[in-house]
């Protein structure tokens, strides 16, 4: 047998990336315009995907996971993507971000009173590190966690945080030692219900309008030292790393936005006619579909490679940053040319590459903006 | 309860093209799926394994790439899938299948067998009832819902064309279900996990007593000379009339052609 490279899904990747599309068909895309004219969080939907163990996918079933691989989760965002850029960031924000923390430095203890809740999809997960002056600019943490006892105080807010309103665990970032920089950010694991935790401002944005995007703020909140993720000082590796992964769920939602948007559009242009023919006849039309198609085609391939080589426990750092630098920008132009070989139809909320088109923005900037990712790129090729 | 649920894997008919020439189907590349009559009896099997816990089998006859729709049932949450395959067997009308299905059920404990009432390629609907008749079990068909079940008897909303029947049947029975039965439900990510891990039973014609004269394409009944779609005749008046007496017109036309009634 030829080894060496392979393009093919295994049989069993097959089959759980047609359950993912059945459901994001039958589920995801009726209620995908609703949930973003209303600004609603589908929590029917993740009740559902809960019952089909999407919310653990790629984590063992010891742990509450599906005993799937990184790859299986990639093409579950892809998919609901397809449909829905908020239902695939609600995934990848509970997976990458929640979850994956805890499954990789977690304890024992810790996986065991966290992760498989979340893993089961009893509880949602989010990540809180971003703070009004610490975007990019990661270690410029405010949030201050103070030994006492045997708990750490927790003073400070994050802002921007997907699944904000609707998640039961948190990972939250804040200074152990301010002295230290990067090396004084510790990593805790927190509950909602814990004593000065509150909710602050709901964002309204652009895009994945379904999604809760929120203020955490923290006000002594009281957090057991058990829950300090990983070693002290070792949060901001931990914040990086979990990046890493994350960015290939959002490279998957640009992906899906992508796609979606294009199958969209061809539809459109075989029924549609203008000048006597169908827009398909055009060569207009076939020129800028088979560019798009073979853009995607290209992101896919980025993407895809980004969770094989997680899943081969290989390094995938600048790898997962090139899929997202490319597939967001892939997703950019392929919406706003959907929008294009609609015309004015393309324009209304009649039809669903609007919505695409607002939804792709934010896949250039959070989990890192394109010049993040270009940073993170250049720095390995240029060390 | 052990319960047998009988399935079939067939061409996605919306997908489905006549060849014009020969009037046979064009099979290749055409999509296959699970017949939605069986996915119904599916559904109802889990529904009972749900509720009193039971052992889910699932038969099939088929070609080898049968497999994998066992993979999609074992990823529902079927206990065991069984698959029938030998080229003995292929060809087979329903009286030469139901032959082969009743001798391997032969072989098995059952309390229960659940089939779909027809399959969308051939739309006979006659495998479940000659599967029971050849095990000599009670059947009921077009059942719509399970109302109750023990040990010894179930009961069953039989669908008419108009009203429903209420029946008791004695246990073991064959039921055959509609698609409008039960909405079947997802695979799930960890079922397709462990799919892969499960073995299919494979059944091949050595494995059976089973007279060869009976079986496959030899032993069917059945002998398919031609198929055709119906042509679609035009003969179209073209009438220039003005609106009242082209209403009249058009009213007595479907009277003619008793379309309405007087």
């Amino acid at each position: 047998m030829y080894k060496g490279i392979s393009f093919d899904l295994s049989e069993k990747q097959l089959l759980m990336q047609k359950l993912f599309r059945e459901f994001s068909q039958q589920e995801v895309m009726p209620i995908a315009a609703e949930i973003d004219e209303l600004e609603r969080f589908p929590v029917e939907t993740v009740e559902k995907m809960k019952t089909i163990g999407m919310l653990g996918i790629p984590f063992e079933s010891k742990y509450g996971g599906s005993d799937g691989d990184n790859l299986t989760y990639i093409l579950a965002v892809e998919e609901l993507s397809k449909v829905c850029g908020t239902t695939g960031v609600i995934l990848s924000a509970h997976t990458s971000l929640g979850a994956n923390p805890i499954y990789t430095y977690g304890t024992e203890e810790q996986k065991l009173k966290y992760l498989i809740p979340l893993a089961k999809g009893e509880k949602l997960g989010a990540f809180g590190l971003t703070e009004p002056n610490a975007g990019s600019d990661a270690a410029m943490q405010q949030t201050v966690a103070v030994k006492d006892g045997d708990f750490y105080r927790i003073n400070g807010s994050k802002i921007f945080i997907t699944n904000g309103g609707y998640a039961h665990t948190y990972i939250i970032f804040a200074m152990t030692d301010k002295s230290k920089g990067t090396r004084g950010i510790s990593a805790f694991i927190v509950d909602k219900d814990m004593d000065g935790f509150s909710i602050g401002k709901t964002e309204h944005k652009l895009g994945i309008k379904g999604s809760s995007t929120t203020e955490l703020i923290f006000k002594d909140m009281m957090v057991p030292k058990e829950n300090l993720l990983g070693p002290e000082g070792k949060g901001f590796a931990i914040a990086m790393s979990t990046l890493d992964g994350g960015r290939i769920g959002i490279a998957a939602q640009a992906l899906g936005i992508a796609q979606g948007s294009l199958d969209e559009a061809v539809s459109y242009v075989k029924e549609r006619k203008q000048f006597g023919r169908a827009l398909s006849a055009f060569q207009n039309t076939q020129f800028t579909i088979a560019e798009l198609q073979t853009k995607i085609d290209a992101a896919r391939l980025l993407v895809y490679r980004a969770a094989y080589l997680k899943d081969m426990n290989k390094n995938y750092s600048s790898e997962a940053a090139m899929a997202k630098l490319f597939a967001s920008e892939v997703a950019m132009e392929t919406t706003t040319k959907s929008i294009q070989l609609h015309g004015g139809y393309g324009y209304t909320r009649d039809y669903p590459v609007e919505r695409m088109f607002r939804d792709a923005k934010i896949t250039e900037i959070y989990e890192g903006t394109s010049e993040v990712q270009k940073m993170v790129i250049a720095s390995k090729i240029l060390r | 309860m052990n319960i047998l649920v009988l399935l079939k894997q067939v061409p996605d008919t919306t997908e489905m093209q006549i060849d014009k020439e020969t009037g046979t189907l064009i099979r290749a590349g055409v999509p296959t799926i699970t017949n939605p009559d069986d996915l119904a009896g599916m559904e109802m099997a889990l529904r009972l394994k749900d509720s009193y816990g039971a052992n889910v089998t699932c038969i099939t006859m088929g070609p080898p790439q049968a497999r994998n729709m066992l993979r999609e049932l074992y990823s529902m949450g079927a206990d065991n899938c069984v698959l029938l395959s030998d080229m003995k067997f292929s060809g087979a009308d329903t009286w030469a299948t139901s032959n082969t299905l009743a001798a391997y059920i032969k072989t098995v404990d059952y309390d229960l067998i659940i089939a779909g009432r027809q399959a969308i390629d051939g739309d006979t609907a006659q495998v479940g009832p000659q599967t029971a008749e050849k095990l000599n079990l009670p059947q009921v068909t077009y059942v719509d819902d399970i109302i109750d079940i023990s040990k010894e008897r179930i009961i069953v909303k039989k669908a008419l064309e108009n009203n429903y029947e209420i029946i008791e049947s004695s246990l073991p029975c064959v039921i055959t279900t509609l698609s409008t039965a039960a909405k079947p439900r997802y695979m799930t990510v960890k079922g397709i996990s462990d799919a892969f891990t499960k073995e299919i039973k494979q059944v091949s014609f050595d494995d059976l007593e089973i007279d060869p004269t009976i079986i496959g394409l030899k032993g069917s009944p059945t002998k398919v000379k031609k198929t055709f779609t119906k042509e679609v005749h035009k003969n179209s008046d073209v009438l220039h009339l003005d609106g009242k007496t082209s209403a009249r017109k058009i009213v007595e036309t479907l009277l003619d052609l008793n379309f309405i009634g007087k």
